[in-house]
């Protein structure tokens, strides 16, 4: 009883509780269509490649939980979300496949410039949003909703003129890699493992995650301790940049090209989605890390899971929007306590019956 | 209190900068939809004659408004070009081009603004296919002729429209099944089992509704052919990727892919090859695909698709007919498909992609 407490009493519990709830539908179905009944966890190895939907979930949910990871920062330090992130990986996508295939080109088997330059200028365009967006929530104290809104909007429209109004193709072997395979993984799972790991070890190896954490719950209160709050909250803002930067990159090397139009579509939402499954409080201050990862990872699930069952796409999205109420419901304080007081008269009953 | 000073200084600053930002980004934004204000000056230039001497008018330029849905792929930019090549000023035409990045909205906005501008005729590639009422009506009261082209609409009162010309959507469809028929008759499997899968458009565009149709037809008079699942893709390669991917999850044995665009084709092709399975005459898995792009004939070329069916883009040259026999005074029919073709792996195809335009 005890143990079982300190498990449910973990902060992680329920995000992960979540998630595999979501994920046990699938053994239902499984069972109920009379296929094996671990069909949906199945991971085999084909063509010298892993192969299977737990893949699937941690290939396609790559980019929302590199996005997560900035944005679980951003609510953290600055209480507020940064919309512009989904429009940010357009353009950082937009800016490279400018780059690798010349200005004005629509479609292009040869690089024009090395891919490097490519790879360098995505991440680069993706931190000067992030430090364009930090300038002005920062140092300006604009609201970040407010602030993240100009790119959200504009930075669309410039991925466009950068592409000409074009569909840029980049049909070329060595760009394709980082929406393909290195070795028998995924390509994007990798790189979403070394952001996930080079941000947790600096966050626990060094006092940022501290610092970062009391300037979102008390941003003058910090000041006055010595912290520089507005350069951290610039920071934090600059990381979420770069991480749609990647998240951009990733996204148009799986299609080999530049979609303006439907690269990161609604995934801002998807990203502050994970934050929130994750346990967070979008009112900043304390975050986990951890809990924003496991929320991107579960709404790809639910995508996934939802396509298991044959879901028509067109009807995904109410579904997705009931399990999403139901899992933020779970988390909710006052179905907490409702939880607590249900279980404390339980006890108080058998405690009487014993008596 | 200098420090509230300050602060509502800032704060002030911090204001006026956003809203010089804003007033970049309408910029920004409008910028991509075509050379605007450069047209309008031209349209300028243009107009004057008519209204100085209305009885020239028939001697002028035609003045040609045309909504465009957007750029999103390969066929759109083919079919803008058809536009730009045949609405030109030797044909005596002056072309008023929008793009309207796939949003309705701009749509409206565009077609109001050709009202403004008193344009002749108004092209227009509809995105979707409601919520054109009271636009239309505005510009029948204007007395300019709408004329639908690509995608349909509809409203209540057809008479809002001159005409409709595009595809035959659902020729296309049931000339697939058709294909289909005689490809497996050919190599011998007229009697086994087929299964299939649809990766279907957005769903409810008219490209997509026709397609599916015109498969189903087909699909029907055969017992053999088991249509497994039918998911959107949204015409889009990434979408057609992921779907796929969740197909050959699904289903351990697929026959046939029927994919209605070019792009969702290459994004299936990609699951495909990344299952470990191959497609293709040579393959295990036959695909059919749709548009007929140049990119989509070289893939045809390179062994991985089986059969592409033309969604013909030139759509140009018969809507320029069309507008010169309303010139005429002549009434025109009110749905007008163009000619199209299809291409498999047994054809030369060398020489038809050095042809194809898009």
């Amino acid at each position: 009883m005890n143990k079982m407490k300190k498990i449910t009493g973990m902060s992680l519990f329920l995000p992960i509780f979540c998630m595999l709830l979501v994920m046990a539908v699938n053994i239902v179905y499984d069972i109920s269509s009379g296929n094996f009944a671990f069909n949906f966890f199945t991971i085999s190895v084909r063509n010298g490649v892993l192969y299977g939907r737990l893949i699937d979930i941690l290939n396609r949910g790559s980019e929302v939980a590199i996005l997560a990871i900035g944005m679980t920062l951003v609510v953290s330090a600055s209480a507020g979300t940064d919309i512009s992130v989904g429009s940010v990986m357009s353009l950082a996508a937009s800016f490279c496949c400018m780059l690798l295939a010349g200005y004005g080109v629509s479609s292009t088997n040869d690089l024009a410039a090395p891919l490097l330059v490519g790879v360098l200028g995505a991440i680069l365009m993706g931190c000067l949003c992030g430090a364009f967006n930090g300038f002005l929530v920062a140092y300006l104290n604009v609201q970040p909703m407010v602030a993240t809104l100009i790119l959200f909007s504009a930075a669309r429209a410039i991925g466009l003129l950068l592409c000409n109004n074009l569909i840029v193709y980049v049909r070329n072997e060595s760009f394709q890699f980082f929406g393909g395979y290195v070795g028998f993984l995924p390509t994007p799972i990798v790189i979403a493992a070394i952001c996930i790991v080079i941000v947790a070890v600096l966050l626990k190896k060094t006092a940022l995650g501290l610092y970062i954490q009391s300037v979102g719950i008390n941003k003058r209160a910090s000041r006055i301790a010595g912290l520089n709050s507005a350069r951290i909250i610039f920071l934090c803002y600059l990381v979420c940049g770069l991480a749609a930067g990647i998240a951009g990159l990733v996204s148009s090397s799986r299609i080999s090209s530049a979609d303006s139009n439907n690269i990161g579509l609604n995934y801002e939402l998807d990203a502050i989605l994970a934050v929130a499954l994750g346990g967070n409080s979008l009112g900043g201050g304390k975050f986990n890390l951890a809990g924003s990862i496991i929320g991107a990872y579960t709404i790809q699930a639910i995508s996934t899971t939802l396509y298991a069952l044959g879901v028509s796409t067109e009807q995904a999205p109410v579904y997705k929007a009931i399990i999403v109420i139901l899992i933020v419901t779970i988390q909710a304080p006052p179905f907490k306590a409702w939880m607590k007081r249900m279980s404390a008269k339980r006890a108080l009953q058998k405690g009487g019956a014993a008596a | 209190m200098d420090s509230k000073r300050a602060g509502g200084s800032i704060l002030a600053a911090a204001a006026a900068l956003v809203l010089f930002m804003t007033g970049c980004t309408e910029k920004e934004q409008s910028a991509p939809e075509t050379e605007f204000p450069k047209v309008e000056e031209s349209v300028l230039e243009a107009v004057p004659p008519y209204e100085e001497d209305a009885a020239s008018r028939n001697g002028a330029y035609l003045v040609v408004g045309f909504s465009q849905v957007g750029s999103e792929s390969d066929w759109r930019i083919g079919n803008t070009e058809s536009y730009r090549n045949t609405f030109t000023a030797e044909n005596g035409y002056y072309l008023i081009y929008e793009d309207a990045q796939q949003k309705q909205e701009n749509q409206l906005k565009a077609v109001r603004n050709f009202i403004l501008q008193e344009v002749d005729y108004i092209v227009v590639d509809p995105i979707v296919e409601v919520g054109w009422d009271s636009v239309f009506q505005e510009a029948k009261d204007a007395g300019i002729p709408v004329i639908l082209a690509d995608r349909s609409v509809s409203v209540e009162d057809e008479n809002l429209y001159t005409c409709w010309v595009g595809s035959d959507f659902q020729r296309e469809g049931r000339r697939a099944g058709e294909w289909l028929q005689n490809h497996l008759r050919a190599s011998g499997r007229g009697e086994d089992e087929i299964r299939i899968v649809t990766l279907q458009g957005t769903l409810g565009s008219t490209a997509q509704i026709g397609r599916t149709e015109g498969f189903q037809e087909v699909l029907e008079q055969q017992e053999n052919w088991i249509m497994l699942e039918q998911q959107s893709g949204d015409f889009t390669q990434a979408k057609g990727q992921e779907v796929m991917e969740q197909f050959l999850e699904s289903y351990e044995d697929i026959d046939v892919v029927v994919s209605e665009n070019d792009n969702m084709t290459f994004g299936a092709i990609e699951a495909i090859e990344k299952s470990g399975r191959t497609c293709g005459p040579d393959g295990d898995i036959i695909i059919i695909s749709f548009d007929a792009g140049r990119a989509a004939l070289e893939t045809l070329k390179d062994g991985k698709i089986n059969a592409v069916f033309e969604c013909n883009p030139d759509l140009a040259p018969l809507v320029s007919e069309i507008i010169q026999r309303l010139e005429r005074g002549e009434t025109v029919e009110k749905v007008q498909y163009v000619e199209e073709a299809y291409f498999d792996s047994t054809m030369d195809l060398e020489r038809i992609i050095e042809e194809q335009s898009y």
